[in-house]
């Protein structure tokens, strides 16, 4: 089995993120960069597909110079191999050029699967996989919290607001997984050193046959006109509980017209 | 006045409230059209009348069942190209986010997820970083085709004709490709829906087990709330995961939210701390999330949790 897996790189989400104020996308140099957690499960749930039955993980990213390290990082768990698409004009890119980068660079690519993060942690979108699904007219099958291969079968369970939903399809198909499906491991010592000599290829718009008029800041279907940050919460009350604490919370809930 | 397209989420043609909203909002932009799609529903029609549809374009069938997300963009995109819509609005849920992304790809045009508002000119208020900074945008190219989050409006009746077309749109070979094979439902009933309620009362790891959700449960019920769980609980198996308010749960922003027994990870902030007004019962003074709490108190969620309870029944009479 071809898999190919989809990571972002993003601001680490402890930081303190922050649009910049010069063009209104993500600051990105302020803050420590880190794959996009979610997309560690998509890597691990790759990984594991492949232990089980053969086959090889490629990871792709689109992202400046330093996503190489976010693609190193794949890399270290057991990833065979990388694609970094790497274009100063890429940037500012938002979901539909974005989407457009990935279905295009990866068109002609004989794989099997096509694996997602269900959400990057800085846009909260998650869209780009239904989007990069629609693009390829290939199956959906996102939201998984479990996936089975069954020769040229893919059975998900797809996360819902009710529960779930059992959903089938055949090979090409673009899968999406949610934290519940695995526990990503940590790339082991040895794994580090094999990854510094795994292949990475480097593409530009060029290389990818991406029309650059279709990506980029300027180029893209949304434009953020302004923002603020909101004051942070002013600090409130907090008590000790002195047997009197369910009191004291109904107290405070009568004050502010709740009860 | 050009048409603002609305997608009813609704069960077995009962609307749900966050169409309503959007609905509401729709009025503000131009006339509002609602998009039904499903079986059963008959039902929602005049509902969509009450809150101002001036006309409802129905697909009947159960491809929209038996299919993910695709065949919606279908009967979606049929509509963009008929009418000519100002605007799509559907509801910021998973599904809602990927109908939005493809119908986007489809039409070629921009789209915004996540609003908490939009205004005459639709710009899109979004609140973004988990509600540290507020966001103004705007599609510039094609339709735009913006979700809103549930909550974002007050529902307002405003009667209209509700004229129902039906349409038939053939559906598109690959929108056939992921077939819905079964459908679980875990639904814990009766209680407000998580991303609708006013109050939301949630549970952690500090719960303790599936039975520890007892007493969280019985609060939320003397408040009428909805009940949450951190991820750490989902996990754990003690509550289903479609209760998991954060970063890969549900995003809430109700008057009231109050979290017991939870630390207050940047992930589950993430799904909360826009909420008005935040409580926070944890037996460790040092946990995070006492820094978001309008109100807290250190202590132990079983003394002080059925306490409560007890005194919001009292005074209720
Ligand atoms: C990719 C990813 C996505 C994630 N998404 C989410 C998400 O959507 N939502 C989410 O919530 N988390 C999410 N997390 C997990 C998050 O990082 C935390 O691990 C989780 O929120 C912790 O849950 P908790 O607060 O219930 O547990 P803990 O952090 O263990 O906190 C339990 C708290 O309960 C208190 N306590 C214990 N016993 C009592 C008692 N008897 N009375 C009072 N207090 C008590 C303790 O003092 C402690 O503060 C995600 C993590 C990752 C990596
Ligand atoms: N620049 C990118 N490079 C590679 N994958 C991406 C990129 N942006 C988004 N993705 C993938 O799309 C998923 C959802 O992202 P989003 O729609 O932005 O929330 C992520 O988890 C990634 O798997």
């Amino acid at each position: 089995m071809k898999i190919v897996v989809c990571v972002k790189q993003v601001p680490d989400s402890w930081a303190d993120k922050k649009l910049s104020p010069s063009d209104n996308t993500l600051d990105r140099a302020s803050v420590d960069r880190v794959i996009n957690e979610l997309d560690e499960y998509a890597v691990e749930e790759a990984l594991k597909i492949v232990e089980a039955q053969g086959g090889e993980v490629t990871v792709f990213s689109m992202g400046p110079d330093d996503a190489a390290d976010t693609i190193r990082k794949a890399l270290s768990m057991g990833a065979d191999a990388g694609i970094h698409l790497v274009d100063d004009a890429l940037h500012g890119s938002d979901a539909p050029a974005t989407s457009y980068a990935i279905a295009t660079t990866l068109a002609d690519r004989d794989f099997d699967l096509l694996i997602f993060g269900s959400e990057s942690t800085d846009a909260r979108c998650s869209v780009v996989p239904a989007m990069v699904a629609e693009r390829l007219g290939l199956p959906q099958l996102t939201y998984a919290n479990k996936v089975e291969i069954d020769g040229a079968t893919v059975r998900i369970q797809r996360q819902t607001d009710y529960g779930y939903d059992e959903v089938e399809a055949s090979t090409p198909a673009v899968v999406s997984v949610v934290e519940k499906i695995n526990e990503p491991r940590y790339p082991s010592f040895k794994g580090i050193m094999a990854a510094k000599k795994k292949p990475v290829e480097k593409l530009s718009l060029v290389d990818a046959g991406i029309d650059a008029a279709r990506v980029g800041l300027a180029n893209s279907w949304s434009q953020v006109a302004d923002f603020s940050e909101r004051p942070p919460r002013a600090a409130g009350t907090v008590v000790k509980d002195e047997g009197e604490g369910g009191v004291n919370i109904a107290d405070f809930l009568a004050s502010q017209k709740f009860i | 006045m050009a048409q603002i397209l609305v997608l009813v989420e609704h069960v077995d043609g009962s609307v749900k409230k966050v169409t309503h909203e959007l609905l509401t909002l729709a009025r503000t932009l131009g006339e509002p059209a609602a998009v039904l799609v499903g079986t059963d529903i008959d039902a929602a029609v005049a509902s969509l009348a009450e809150y101002g549809a001036v006309n409802v374009y129905a697909a009947v069938g159960a491809d929209f069942d038996n299919y993910v997300v695709a065949p919606t963009v279908d009967v979606l995109a049929a509509l963009v190209a008929e009418h000519a819509p100002a605007a799509v609005l559907i509801a910021s849920t998973a599904t809602g986010k990927e109908i939005a992304g493809r119908l986007a790809v489809r039409t070629d045009s921009g789209v915004l997820t996540d609003a908490v508002d939009v205004t005459v000119d639709l710009t899109a208020t979004q609140s973004v970083f988990g509600g540290a900074t507020v966001v103004h945008s705007r599609v510039s190219h094609g339709t735009p085709i913006i979700t809103v989050r549930p909550n974002s409006t007050a529902p307002v009746a405003s009667p209209a004709a509700g004229t129902r077309t039906d349409v038939v749109v053939a559906l598109r070979e690959s929108s056939t490709k992921a077939h819905v094979t079964n459908r679980v439902v875990a639904q814990k009933g009766g209680r407000p829906e998580l991303t609708e309620a006013a109050i939301v009362v949630s549970g952690g790891r500090g719960v303790g087990g599936p039975e520890g959700f007892g007493v969280v449960e019985e609060l939320a019920d003397a408040l009428g709330a909805a009940v949450g769980a951190s991820r750490a609980a989902t996990d754990a198996g003690w509550y289903p995961h479609q209760y998991q308010v954060g970063q890969t749960g549900k995003t809430v922003a109700p008057q009231l939210y109050i979290a017991n027994g939870i630390s207050g990870a940047i992930q589950h902030r993430a799904g909360m701390q826009t909420s008005k007004t935040i409580i926070a019962v944890n037996k460790d003074a040092e946990a995070p999330i006492f820094e978001l709490a309008d109100y807290g108190v250190i202590g132990d969620l079983f003394e002080v949790v059925p306490q409560l309870t007890a005194e919001i029944n009292k005074r209720k009479g």
